[in-house]
């Protein structure tokens, strides 16, 4: 991505673009905000380097006491052991592949629904536009576990429970009114009169909005789609409710049925769980200026 | 040919009526300016004009053939924008040559017009920047040169020098004006400034308020208004309005002075009127009995002429006069009418009165 929204939609030469104030780093510090963070950052990222450590030591010194911090013996068994079993593949391998399709046709389904119907919304008069978007926004209000079992109900009915494409389904039907209110943001920030000028020019209202506006918005639907991939891939109650066998099965609910069984392999369980963690945080880190600007976005008058 | 013409356009937005009843005939080749002051419509008018805007009410034909419901492509119309809108991602090249490749115009065409129009406007330099490495006038050139490189039916241009400074807003008025010349195309400009409208336009189209307050040739919107705000509104320094009544042969003014009556004015004793008088109408030297006692309120030297302004009761008159006068507020002096080019209107109506005798 090399245009940032913002080099993308501004019209004026050389519009002065004044840094936020902010101060630099460590001067003007407290010792006391410097203690108060210091031990936030302990307690947010002990569970990461414990899960991490716990990844690369052998079993032994995984129920070691006292713990072991630094002097144990570093292995990659159980890494290889998330995805090779005996015999080929392992099920949380399967699972995993399983979580990069459901996430991702989610995803792609979310923002191909979502992105023009977000246009419509920010250039369309629509009658009652407000209600309708707070009836979109207002089935994000519900948490998951109120509605699966009605879910659960309608897709044995249909025939999809325990199937990808149940998911792939419900995953979207969750992103899409994130995608439109997301998108509807960026698509209010980019002039409406790119297309009237590509409208004159000879083209249609979609043939503006495809050679014109969507370049625009490439950065925002990069961002929009990091945030529904995320969802998704993280997402555990449909998952556990609505699927069961392990060809099926997305990463959250195999990893959490590592654990539960007579003896638990914490090893497998803290390889599985940061393999699974990587992704998101590489997503995270390749648009995080975007996610900022989303996040901020519509909070800026300009 | 490029007529342009559109009757009873009514439009609102939520509460606000933007066009309310807008009527306009755009001559073939003439240069139409709509001038009024913010929200009076004219942008409206003029996107509803290239299919924009969906309307409330009305008919837009071009050259005769009704064109109301046809999409902004079928009505082979170009626009310049007030914020130019030029395609921040192409460069000045791919943003001239937009309206070419959306008809599908071979490479060869498109390298030749766009060569044309950039030696026409000077912008040869500009070809491969990019909207964001520009200035606010060379946008402005690109801009114009990317609705120039066809040849429409009409040109519509929303505000497009309202964004320069001064200097550069008054070489692009006569550089327009020349563009206009040779091509013999029909310009529809949109502007605010009285300035413009009355050293560019063929016709002029006053509007406020979603409506034609009149519609004619510079000269006679400025020697003419059709009413009390189009006087206002049109000609700087301000006309200066003043109450009266008629009273037999004189005008009796609210603050008690008394000028001779015009002889071509009808209106019957008593009725409340305005009287306009426009600066370079009005004079500091004192001849004839035409005249109206005041007190110096204050100087503004202009350079080419000093416009002084003289305190008659509570109204200040704006008075045009030889850069060379001096005075000092709170000297008395006279200022002369002269009654011929005076305007009388309707205190009640605001129209002007007939001036059939004059």
């Amino acid at each position: 991505m090399a245009v940032s929204v913002d080099e993308a939609v501004s019209t004026g030469p050389g519009r002065d673009h004044t840094p936020p104030a902010r101060r630099s780093g460590g001067r003007g510090r407290s010792v006391l905000e410097v203690a108060l963070l210091a031990v936030l950052a302990v307690v947010m990222l002990f569970p990461a380097l414990w899960m991490i450590e716990t990844s690369i030591k052998e079993n032994r010194d995984v129920y070691a006491i006292p713990a072991k911090f630094f002097d144990f013996t570093v292995t990659l068994e159980h890494f290889k052991d998330v995805f090779v079993a005996s015999g080929g593949r392992s099920a949380l391998s399967v699972s995993f592949l399983n979580s990069v399709v459901v996430a991702g046709v989610s995803t792609a389904l979310a923002t191909v629904l979502g992105v023009p119907a977000a246009w419509a919304y920010s250039r369309f008069s629509v009658k009652a536009k407000k209600d309708q978007l707070f009836f979109i926004l207002s089935t994000r209000f519900m948490p998951p576990v109120v509605v699966v079992i009605p879910i659960f109900l309608m897709y044995r009915q249909v025939g999809l429970i325990d199937s990808k494409l149940g998911l792939i389904l419900i995953y979207a039907a969750f992103n899409v009114p994130f995608t439109i209110w997301m998108m509807k943001g960026f698509v209010d920030e980019v002039p409406a009169e790119y297309e009237d000028a590509a409208m004159l020019d000879g083209y249609t209202r979609l043939q503006a909005f495809w050679r014109y506006t969507l370049p625009l918005l490439l950065p925002g639907i990069a961002a929009t789609a990091v945030f529904a991939l995320i969802f998704s891939w993280n997402e555990f109650v449909f998952a556990i409710f609505l699927t069961s066998s392990d060809t099926v099965r997305t990463a959250p609910p195999a990893i959490a049925g590592l654990i539960g069984g007579t003896t638990v392999d914490w090893g497998l369980v803290a390889a599985a769980s940061v393999v699974f963690a990587l992704p998101v945080l590489v997503f995270a880190y390749l648009v995080r200026k975007h996610l900022v600007a989303g996040v901020t976005l519509g909070a800026v008058r300009r | 040919m490029g007529t342009v013409a559109v009757q009873g356009l009514r439009k609102s937005f939520g509460k606000v009526q933007a066009l309310d009843g807008v009527t306009l005939d755009v001559p073939d080749g003439s240069f139409f300016v709509v001038l009024g002051p913010s929200g009076a419509g004219k942008t409206t008018t003029l996107r509803a004009i290239a299919g924009l805007e969906k309307l409330d009410a009305g008919s837009v034909h071009l050259d005769g053939r009704d064109a109301t419901g046809d999409a902004p492509a079928e009505r082979d119309l170009a626009m310049v924008f007030q914020s130019y809108a030029l395609y921040p991602r192409l460069t000045a090249y791919e943003n001239i040559a937009s309206p070419l490749r959306a008809r599908r115009c071979s490479s060869s065409e498109i390298a030749a017009a766009v060569e044309r129009m950039s030696s026409l406007l000077h912008i040869e330099r500009l070809l491969q920047r990019r909207p964001a490495q520009m200035s606010g006038g060379e946008m402005q050139r690109v801009a114009l040169a990317r609705a120039l490189v066809r040849r429409p039916r009409a040109f519509l241009m929303d505000e497009p020098l309202t964004n320069l400074d001064l200097k550069l807003r008054v070489e692009m008025r006569t550089e327009l004006t020349r563009i206009h010349r040779s091509l013999g195309a029909t310009f529809i400009y949109v502007t605010n400034d009285q300035v413009e409208a009355l050293s560019m336009a063929d016709r002029v189209a006053v509007l406020k308020d979603g409506k034609v307050q009149q519609v004619g040739t510079p000269a006679e919107v400025y020697e003419r208004p059709a009413n009390q705000w189009v006087a206002g509104f049109v000609g700087s320094p301000q006309i200066s309005l003043l109450p009266c009544h008629a009273e037999g042969d004189r005008l009796v003014g609210a603050e008690g002075w008394t000028l001779p009556r015009p002889r071509w004015s009808t209106a019957e004793d008593g009725r409340p009127l305005v009287l306009g008088l426009r600066a370079e109408d009005l004079s500091v030297e004192q001849r004839g009995d035409a005249s109206l006692p005041g007190e110096l309120y204050g100087l503004e030297p202009l350079g080419d002429r000093t416009v002084v302004d003289v305190q008659v009761g509570t109204e200040i008159l704006k008075v045009k006069a030889r850069p060379t006068f001096t005075g000092t507020p709170g000297e008395r002096l006279h200022v002369t009418v002269d009654l011929d080019r005076a305007h009388l209107f309707d205190a009640g109506t605001g129209l002007a009165l007939s001036e059939a005798g004059r």
